[in-house]
């Protein structure tokens, strides 16, 4: 422990705990309340978004429209990808940084405290203004996640919402991101050198970075987009000298990197959960730290690996197709990392670890997809079928949302003091994974047999698989329902946890308390 | 009760891959072969990517699954301390990359094949409308429109009662297809009137993007004649789901004779419009 | 990292400050967005959106600065102010870039093809074959009327200078702040202030200039690139410029010290930034 023990306490003096009641939650300027907040809104958020996706498997259950109408069809569509997107794999990482963040590191708090409440509270409101455009004149945004104009322009009254809903998200993702990087260069514990941060720091770490720089150029498209319609400009219009096209680049060069957003902390997560339950250490740390960050290059260069249909020059093809397959090979040292971690190990398969073990292969089956879809002569085959729906909805769903579900498994009880219900969580797990298999592995088939994405109805063919998508849609919506149990379950009590909690593992989280104390770091560590 | 074996069947379908991958594609549940040479070698990439895939998924998950197995607590076993190795972080650098390359190689030639639409012998214009396709044959001035079959356009309705399954190529079937003719480089020239559409056929392995104020090119020789189908594949608006692409390859003679009823219609039309 | 001796990171209480934040971005935007759809609201609930911010702004950092003054900072936590302000300027870059893209992606791509160059040939030949123009250009369509070049003589060299001199005279203040003369310090900074806003007049008076030529927004490829980049420029400048003013009415209040002046250097960093932008416009814009 450090000297400063001698500084009298003048500040924690008059707060040793938090302010009382809902304040609390609104004013807190604490690492831990607003990593909490983050998290339950995702949670809320993926109902939400998930409901959407019900909505739409229920009117593909069957060829024939019986449900919605087609333009209500698409503007579900939109927004559960936006929702799911910004609304909650993107905040749950950042409750999960900010809860984990400072305390792997043995910082005080995050480093921006103030602006890391905005951060959040920027969210509910920018969410109520997108959800809102959907009881609009013209309805909600119906052109795809993607925003490709001239189509997305034809909006209605709820365009503009829709745009500036983007910007101040954006400017809350900007703001999270920028206080992790400030924290994490700022606030380590002495000792805490940066080849001894815990991966799951240090794939946030490169994730802030990738925020930082991605965020703004979303932003100038999306304001880009809201001239051309309302200014009169014309970026994306011919027939003033622009492009259609060139927005599908500048909105690649941000989307592209954002899927890695979406997944470099849950690889981050499952590098801290395998060696915890393999109780053995991480095998190649360095090298992982290194692929991330090639990864994280990498994906500023393969953008137009969405737009190989465009009609671009065959130069600009066969590059975007070389640099987009060289991921898999960064990617590729994680994955088989993370088996050689386990090799050799005393393995244990608490929940945290069955559904890390389960992103591990689910993810890399969505990575072998993805290599299909870079080669740029079969991906005129794929492109725009459900063969796409199926690869990124694999590391989307089984990825990034398993990998956050883990660790919400693997560290709540260091969050609430309190073990989950085990039995339920393994059933969680279980019946999540046969159902998400039920759910998209038939996706690769219609969409190889020729099912485009983004139609509400189909021809009779196709009906059989997606038939039993639906189903898979509905089991696995409803298994969610499990997670809610177990989580209320563990918030109200059960079984108290150790400081430790899990035998293997390793690093500053587990010496604080279970559940930590409201200031876990205010005196540092020194880590040797 | 069928959906539930066609379940099993989706699960065992990995299996049925290493039956008979041509056998799979009569099912359907695969890529098309497709009647071009292009098509063809399209399909091959897409099994060889596949098919490495599935080596590499072996390995991995095989190892995965030995250690899940062999390296489990309850078996009583003392974790090993190992951490890092120079060697095998070199080897599976170096063997997915040589992986890749076997990949790129054929995958580089058949793009560059595709993207060469010299020295063709008849050209097309195709124009995405909010809903529906103009065809145009520039050499010749026949032009048209086709759009959804209007079985399929009453039958898709909400509350339309109609059982699509007694629709014939519901959601496939245009009122008036494009015509070409067999054994003949043809090539397309794409453009859009508003938003932007994207021109497929799964059978010929082309697609591209129709886009508003440019020209897209491609093209297709195609080696059997038929009545070929696919749809429009970049969302492009409320009815992006109900303007599909039929496309029917006739015999050369055939087509002149079809191209040469079309002018011969367009005539006695245009001599209607100007008699009125 | 920390010495031990200042090992107390200061983490403030709750405070509303955030939570205004947020509701006043999204009065702002939700009003703007209301009179862009032409609804009688829109308007004022815009207004009062940005009066909320402002308030909120004078509130935020009015607190900051009371915490800095009574002594609360310590070198840690100028160091994440620091972090935090060279992140914020790095992503301004970032945006700026998707601008300077959509320029160079016209000028580069699209106009060329739309010309027939390269992968054109066809779009030219069947779409737009009475099209001849290079750059500067509104387009086959010949949007938005005349298209007159924006040279980069006599206004846009002269805002060059001014911008460059801004940056010589923040450097005086800087140095002047060190040496704690804070005269220098005080008239340095003025001048940048007074040279920032001649700038914005400057370039006002172009826009003036430009729109009697008919040259506008409106005006195809050219005018969207050339207004957009310059605007957002010329808004940053006017940002930079009050920022500056705060610092300078806070100078003036006889703030900052020789060893702590973030909140100056900040504004500082902040001008070169906006003038580095500005040397990338005059450039891509006005010369090439
Ligand atoms: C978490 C999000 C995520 C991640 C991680 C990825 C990862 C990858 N994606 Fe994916 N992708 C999306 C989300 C994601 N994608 C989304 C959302 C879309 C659609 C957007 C839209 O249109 O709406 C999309 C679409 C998409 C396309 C466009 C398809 C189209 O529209 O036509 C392509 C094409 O190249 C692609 C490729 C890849 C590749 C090569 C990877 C690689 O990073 C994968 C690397 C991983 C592995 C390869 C597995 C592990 C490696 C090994 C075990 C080593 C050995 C392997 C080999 C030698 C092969 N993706
Ligand atoms: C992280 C991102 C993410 C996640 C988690 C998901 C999750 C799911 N997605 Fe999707 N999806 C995308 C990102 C994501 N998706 C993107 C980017 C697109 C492309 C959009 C575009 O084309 O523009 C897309 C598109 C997309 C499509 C294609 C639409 C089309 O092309 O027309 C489909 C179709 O099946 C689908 C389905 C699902 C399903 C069933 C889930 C399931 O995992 C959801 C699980 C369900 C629940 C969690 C529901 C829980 C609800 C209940 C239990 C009911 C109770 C209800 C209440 C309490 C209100 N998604
Ligand atoms: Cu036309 Cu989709
Ligand atoms: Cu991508």
């Amino acid at each position: 422990m450090n000297a400063a023990l001698t500084d009298t306490d003048h500040h924690d003096d008059h707060h040793h705990g938090p302010a009382p009641g809902l304040l609390r939650w609104v004013t807190t300027t604490n690492h831990k309340d607003i990593g909490t907040l983050y998290l339950w809104f995702s949670l809320i958020m993926f109902f939400i978004g998930g409901f959407m996706a019900l909505i739409i498997r229920a009117e593909l259950f069957q060829p024939g429209l019986q449900v919605v109408d087609p333009h209500f069809f698409n503007q579900m569509t939109t927004m559960h990808a936006l929702i799911m997107i910004f609304g909650v794999v993107m905040p749950a990482f950042v409750g999960l940084a900010n809860w984990m963040v400072p305390i792997m590191i043995g910082a005080p708090d995050m480093a921006l405290p103030r602006m890391n409440n905005w951060s959040f509270w920027i969210l509910p409101f920018g969410f109520s203004m997108m959800l809102s455009t959907l009881f609009m004149d013209g309805g909600g945004p119906a052109g795809g996640w993607t925003l490709y104009p001239p189509l997305s322009l034809q909006g209605g009254n709820g365009f503009p919402f829709l745009i500036f809903s983007i910007h101040i998200l954006g400017i809350s993702s900007i703001m999270g991101a920028i206080n992790i990087v400030a924290t994490i260069m700022n606030l380590r514990a002495p000792g805490m050198t940066f080849m001894k941060m815990p991966l799951f720091v240090w794939t946030w770490f490169i994730t802030a970075y990738l925020l930082i720089a991605v965020m703004p150029v979303l932003a100038g498209a999306v304001t880009m987009l809201l001239t051309d319609k309302f200014f009169g400009t014309a970026f994306f219009s011919a027939a003033g000298g622009g492009d259609p096209v060139m927005f599908q680049h500048i909105f690649w060069f941000f989307g592209h990197p954002e899927v890695y957003i979406l997944i470099l902390p849950s690889f981050g997560i499952v590098s801290e959960i395998i060696p915890t339950f393999s109780r053995k250490k991480l095998f190649g740390y360095a090298s992982m730290v290194y692929a991330t960050s090639s990864i994280a290059l990498l994906s500023f260069i393969v953008w137009a690996h969405h737009m190989f249909t465009v009609g671009m020059p065959l130069s600009g093809e066969l590059f975007f197709m070389f640099a987009t397959m060289l991921i898999a090979v960064p990617t590729g040292v994680k994955v088989f990392n993370w088996v050689a971690t386990m090799w050799g190990g005393a393995m244990t398969f608490e929940t945290p670890m069955l559904f890390a073990l389960g992103f591990v292969i689910m993810f890399t089956i969505g990575g072998f997809s993805g290599v299909m879809l870079a080669l740029a002569p079969v991906d005129f085959q794929y492109h725009d079928t459900y063969f796409v729906v199926a690869h990124f909805h694999y590391v989307l769903v089984p990825g990034a949302i398993f990998g956050i579900v883990a660790a919400v498994y693997y560290w709540i009880p260091k969050w609430t003091g309190n073990m989950y219900d085990e039995k339920l969580g393994k059933a969680h797990f279980w019946i999540s994974t046969i159902f998400v298999n039920l759910l998209f592995f038939p996706m690769h088939f219609v969409g190889l047999a020729g099912m485009p994405r983004r139609i509400p109805d189909y021809a009779v063919q196709f009906a059989d698989f997606n038939a039993i998508s639906t189903i898979g849609a509905f089991g696995f919506g409803f298994s969610q329902l499990i997670f809610v149990v177990v989580l209320v379950k563990c918030v109200k009590g059960g079984k108290k946890a150790t400081d430790q909690v899990w035998e293997g593992a390793e690093g500053l989280e587990w010496t604080l308390s279970s559940p930590p104390p409201y200031h876990s770091f205010s005196d540092q560590p020194v880590v040797k | 009760m069928r959906v539930l074996i066609k379940a099993l069947a989706s699960i065992a379908l990995l299996s049925a891959f290493l039956v008979s991958p041509a056998a799979l594609a009569e099912w359907g549940y695969n890529l098309p072969r497709g009647v071009t040479d292009i098509s063809h070698k399209v399909f091959e990439m897409h099994m060889l990517a596949f098919w490495i895939m599935c080596v590499v998924a072996l390995a991995v998950f095989g190892a995965m699954t030995y250690s899940i197995i062999k390296h489990r607590k309850s078996k009583g076993v003392t974790p090993a301390t190992f951490h890092e190795s120079t060697a095998v972080e070199i080897v599976w650098t170096v063997i997915p990359f040589i992986i890749l390359i076997v990949l790129a190689i054929p995958a580089a030639y058949t793009l560059i094949e595709q993207e060469d639409d010299s020295n063709s012998e008849l050209t097309i214009k195709i124009t995405g409308y909010q809903w529906k396709w103009e065809y145009e044959y520039p050499d010749s001035g026949v032009s048209f429109f086709s759009t959804l079959a209007e079985e399929s356009r009453q039958a898709r309705v909400i509350g339309s009662d109609i059982d699509v399954n007694t629709v014939e190529n519901y959601l496939l079937d245009v009122d008036k297809p494009l015509v070409i003719p067999v054994d003949t480089k043809v090539r397309f020239l794409l453009t859009a009137n508003d938003v932007i559409h994207s021109w497929w056929i799964p059978d010929f392995a082309i697609k591209k993007d129709a886009i508003p104020g440019f020209i897209n090119t491609m093209w297709t020789k195609v080696n059997e004649t038929g009545t070929y189908r696919g749809q429009c594949t970049e969302l492009c608006g409320r009815d992006h789901g109900f303007m599909p692409v039929v496309v029917e390859v006739v015999e050369k003679s055939e087509f002149n004779q079809w191209l040469a009823s079309q002018i011969e219609s367009k005539e006695s039309g245009q001599q209607l419009a100007t008699t009125n | 990292m920390a010495s031990s001796a200042e090992n107390h990171y200061y983490v403030p209480d709750g405070a509303y400050w955030p939570l205004l934040g947020s509701v006043a971005l999204a009065t702002t935007t939700g009003g703007l967005a209301g009179w862009l759809n032409q609804h009688a609201l829109g308007e004022p609930v815009f207004y009062i959106g940005l009066l909320m911010l402002v308030i909120m702004m004078f509130g935020w950092f009015g607190t900051v600065i009371r915490e800095s003054e009574s002594g609360q900072y310590k070198p840690w936590e100028d160091k994440s102010f620091r972090l935090g302000m060279s992140w914020f300027i790095f992503s301004e870059v970032m945006f700026f870039a998707a601008f300077f893209g959509a320029l160079f992606y016209a000028r580069v791509f699209s106009v060329p093809w739309i010309l027939g160059e390269g992968a054109g040939a066809n779009t030219h030949t069947w779409l737009w074959s009475t099209f001849s123009e290079i750059w500067p250009t509104n387009g086959p369509a010949d949007m938005g009327g005349s298209d007159f070049h924006m040279g980069w003589w006599p206004l846009p060299i002269l805002n060059t200078a001014i911008l460059l001199t801004s940056g010589i005279t923040v450097t005086i203040a800087h140095h002047a702040v060190i040496k704690n003369d804070r005269k220098r310090f005080i008239w340095g900074l003025a001048a940048t202030v007074l040279l920032g806003f001649i700038f914005v007049y400057f370039q006002a008076v172009e826009y003036q200039e430009a729109y009697h030529e008919g040259m506008t927004l409106q005006s195809g490829i050219y005018g969207s690139t050339f207004f957009m980049l310059t605007g957002f420029h010329g808004f940053h400048v006017t940002m930079g410029a009050i920022i500056l003013l705060v610092v300078l009415l806070r100078a003036m209040r006889g703030h900052f010290t020789p060893e702590r002046h973030f909140a100056f250097e900040a504004a500082a960093w902040y001008w070169h930034f906006v003038d580095v932008v500005w040397l990338g416009l005059f450039i891509f814009v006005y010369i090439l």
